[in-house]
């Protein structure tokens, strides 16, 4: 069989795993695609390359399709996201001297540990927080915004959210220009383990079940070779099936350990892979529930109510309009082609496009086209709802 | 200043590229080019100088920073977008093969950048070049001493001269369809192995 040629580009974290399976162990070889990895060295080189047709297909963070059809950014056009690549994987990390102050003001154990340890790092901050992240647009963003802002922090008075690329972020947190970050593995490891940084909670305490990494491919691309989009998407899935199993763990991790894709020690990569972080230099390493996952609960699934939840974010940050926001945020996750791609090969799927956020503590079965579908939890720290259908189109 | 002279910000750590970007720069019209050689608080710098055009390698990771500044929501601040003609998209599909990216500010007429973009994108082709280049020739030293190495090997085991070392790799390369480094490096592997 010809292959088909995809160019794909990807950032070098844990979270392209998916990508990379597909590729090593034939998984997009299976649906005709010869899938070419290119590592690229920031977001906004990922979006231009497929904004201009360099790359065909891309690692994205999950915001970033949303925000680019609402018109923000310095390049800005239809991208849709085909499928989701990962949940949650982030990592929030402090500076040390930052660390024992916390500790001294001591973090309270009985409540919900990103109330905790967000209220003790209020207390230990002098003057504004300056934390670092990745990308302006990006869930590492969103999900600082939505812990400090609802524990009191007022946004840019007592929080100044910049962006530091994830390679600089240890030299950033060492050299005082940040007192905090927010970002994906391997580089939250990588400052604790040159003693830049102490990890002080993961993403996943904030919001549960974020979605974090999408595949994303331009609109009009997606119209044109729909049959190529689809095929796409199945790879991608079944390389989240692979994922998914517990015995495939270390070879992911060596894998991605290859000089073409981190090139780092698979011992660190490991780290985030099985959920035990070490969250201070030479400590122990801590079990962190829930830390990444890329295909349990539906993770592939691109629900609307994750894009309308974050157009609508955006949406009250930039004072654009909501409902317009809204509109065009959800039609950039392509439940539609995701269903068509796997109700072919008999893969169950959720019969909904949008679910309410945030209503699950425990892992529930839902309403599927099979009904053999569950969904994991997925609260805010705060215990808030999130429901599309009553915040969508209220004026 | 004259009206038609541009305010340009080039973030490049290497100085001598830099100044081979500044040249370039002043031979496309009197501009005032000032150089970004430390990212550290770039959003901030930029500020500061606020240049009407900010050039930077696409694989510079501090294009994220940029991104930030492209947010700027205050009336004070300029905000900045990445230079995409859409009436000629050939140009900004040059620009990104040739591994530059320019920010503009919001107004700034496509007449008044494409002057500065194209001595841009001229000058950093010849970076591209330069480095495809160098690392032709870095693979070409790295293949020549795995096979003075083999050749070694070869002299050593089976007391050949050096024309003979040499023939017996060229040849065992031909009858097996392989690139002689191929065959130097299989070789050299082998000994590394078998100590």
């Amino acid at each position: 069989m010809n292959l088909h040629r995809i160019d794909c580009g990807f950032v070098p974290l844990v979270d392209c795993a998916p990508l990379v399976v597909a590729r090593e162990l034939g998984f997009a070889a299976e649906e005709g695609i010869d899938l070419h990895l290119h590592p690229q060295p920031s977001w906004s080189a990922i979006r231009d390359k497929l904004l201009f047709g360099e790359l065909q297909a891309a690692h994205m963070l999950s915001v970033l399709p949303v925000v680019m059809s609402m018109g923000l950014g310095a390049a800005t056009d239809r991208i849709d996201a085909l499928t989701v690549l990962s949940v949650n994987g982030d990592v929030i990390g402090v500076a040390p001297d930052l660390a024992d102050r916390m500790h001294q003001v001591g973090v309270d154990r009985n409540t919900d540990p990103a109330t905790g340890v967000g209220r003790a790092l209020i207390a230990a901050a002098s003057g504004p927080l300056r934390v670092g992240v990745p990308f302006p647009f990006s869930m590492h963003a969103e999900l600082l915004y939505y812990w400090l802002s609802s524990l009191g922090l007022e946004a840019p008075r007592d929080l100044n959210v910049r962006t530091v690329p994830p390679s600089n972020m240890a030299e950033a947190i060492a050299a005082g220009e940040v007192d905090a970050f927010c970002v994906g593995e391997p580089w939250g490891s990588v400052a604790v383990d040159k003693g830049a940084a102490e990890i002080v909670l993961p993403g996943s305490a904030i919001w549960q079940f974020a979605p974090e990494k999408v595949l994303a491919v331009r609109h009009d691309w997606a119209e044109a070779e729909r049959p190529m989009a689809l095929r796409l998407i199945r790879a991608m899935w079944r390389a989240a099936r692979w994922l998914g199993e517990a015995e495939n763990r270390l070879t992911v991790s060596d894998l991605l350990a290859q000089p073409e894709y981190l090139g780092r020690p698979s011992e660190l990569i490991d780290r985030a892979l099985s959920g035990r972080l070490v969250l201070a230099k030479n400590g122990r390493p801590t079990r962190l529930r829930n830390f990444v996952e890329f295909y349990d609960c539906a993770a592939t699934f691109p629900w609307r109510s994750q894009a309308h939840w974050i157009a609508s974010r955006w949406a009250a940050r930039t004072g654009a309009d909501r409902e317009e926001a809204v509109a065009v945020g959800r039609a950039a996750f392509r439940t539609d082609l995701y269903r068509a791609a796997l109700q072919d090969i008999g893969v169950d799927v959720p019969g909904a496009s949008e679910k309410v956020e945030g209503a699950l503590s425990v892992r529930t079965e839902v309403a599927s086209a099979k009904g053999e579908m569950f969904l994991g939890p997925d609260r805010f720290f705060d215990g808030k709802v999130f429901d599309p259908a009553e915040t969508g189109t209220r004026h | 200043m004259n009206e038609a002279n541009l305010r340009i910000a080039v973030v490049e750590a290497d100085r001598d590229r830099a100044l081979m970007i500044v040249d370039s720069l002043r031979d496309a019209g009197a501009h005032d080019v000032t150089v970004i050689g430390d990212a550290t608080g770039l959003a901030r710098r930029l500020e500061d100088i606020s240049p009407d055009v900010v050039l930077i390698e696409i694989s510079n990771p501090n294009r994220d920073v940029l991104e930030e500044v492209a947010l700027a929501s205050a009336p004070t601040e300029r905000p900045v977008a990445m230079f995409v003609d859409k009436s000629d998209s050939q140009m900004t599909r040059a620009a990104i093969e040739a591994g530059v990216s320019a920010y503009v500010v919001d107004g700034l007429r496509k007449e008044r950048i494409k002057p500065v973009l194209d001595a841009a994108i001229v000058r950093f082709q010849l970076f591209a070049r330069m480095r495809v280049e160098l690392e032709t020739t870095k693979a070409a030293l790295a293949e020549r001493k795995v096979i003075d190495r083999a050749k070694g090997l070869l002299m050593k085991a089976r007391g050949l001269s050096e024309e003979e070392a040499y023939a017996l790799l060229r040849k065992t390369a031909m009858d097996q369809s392989r690139k002689v480094s191929d065959v130097a490096h299989a070789l050299v592997t082998a000994a590394d192995l078998l100590g």
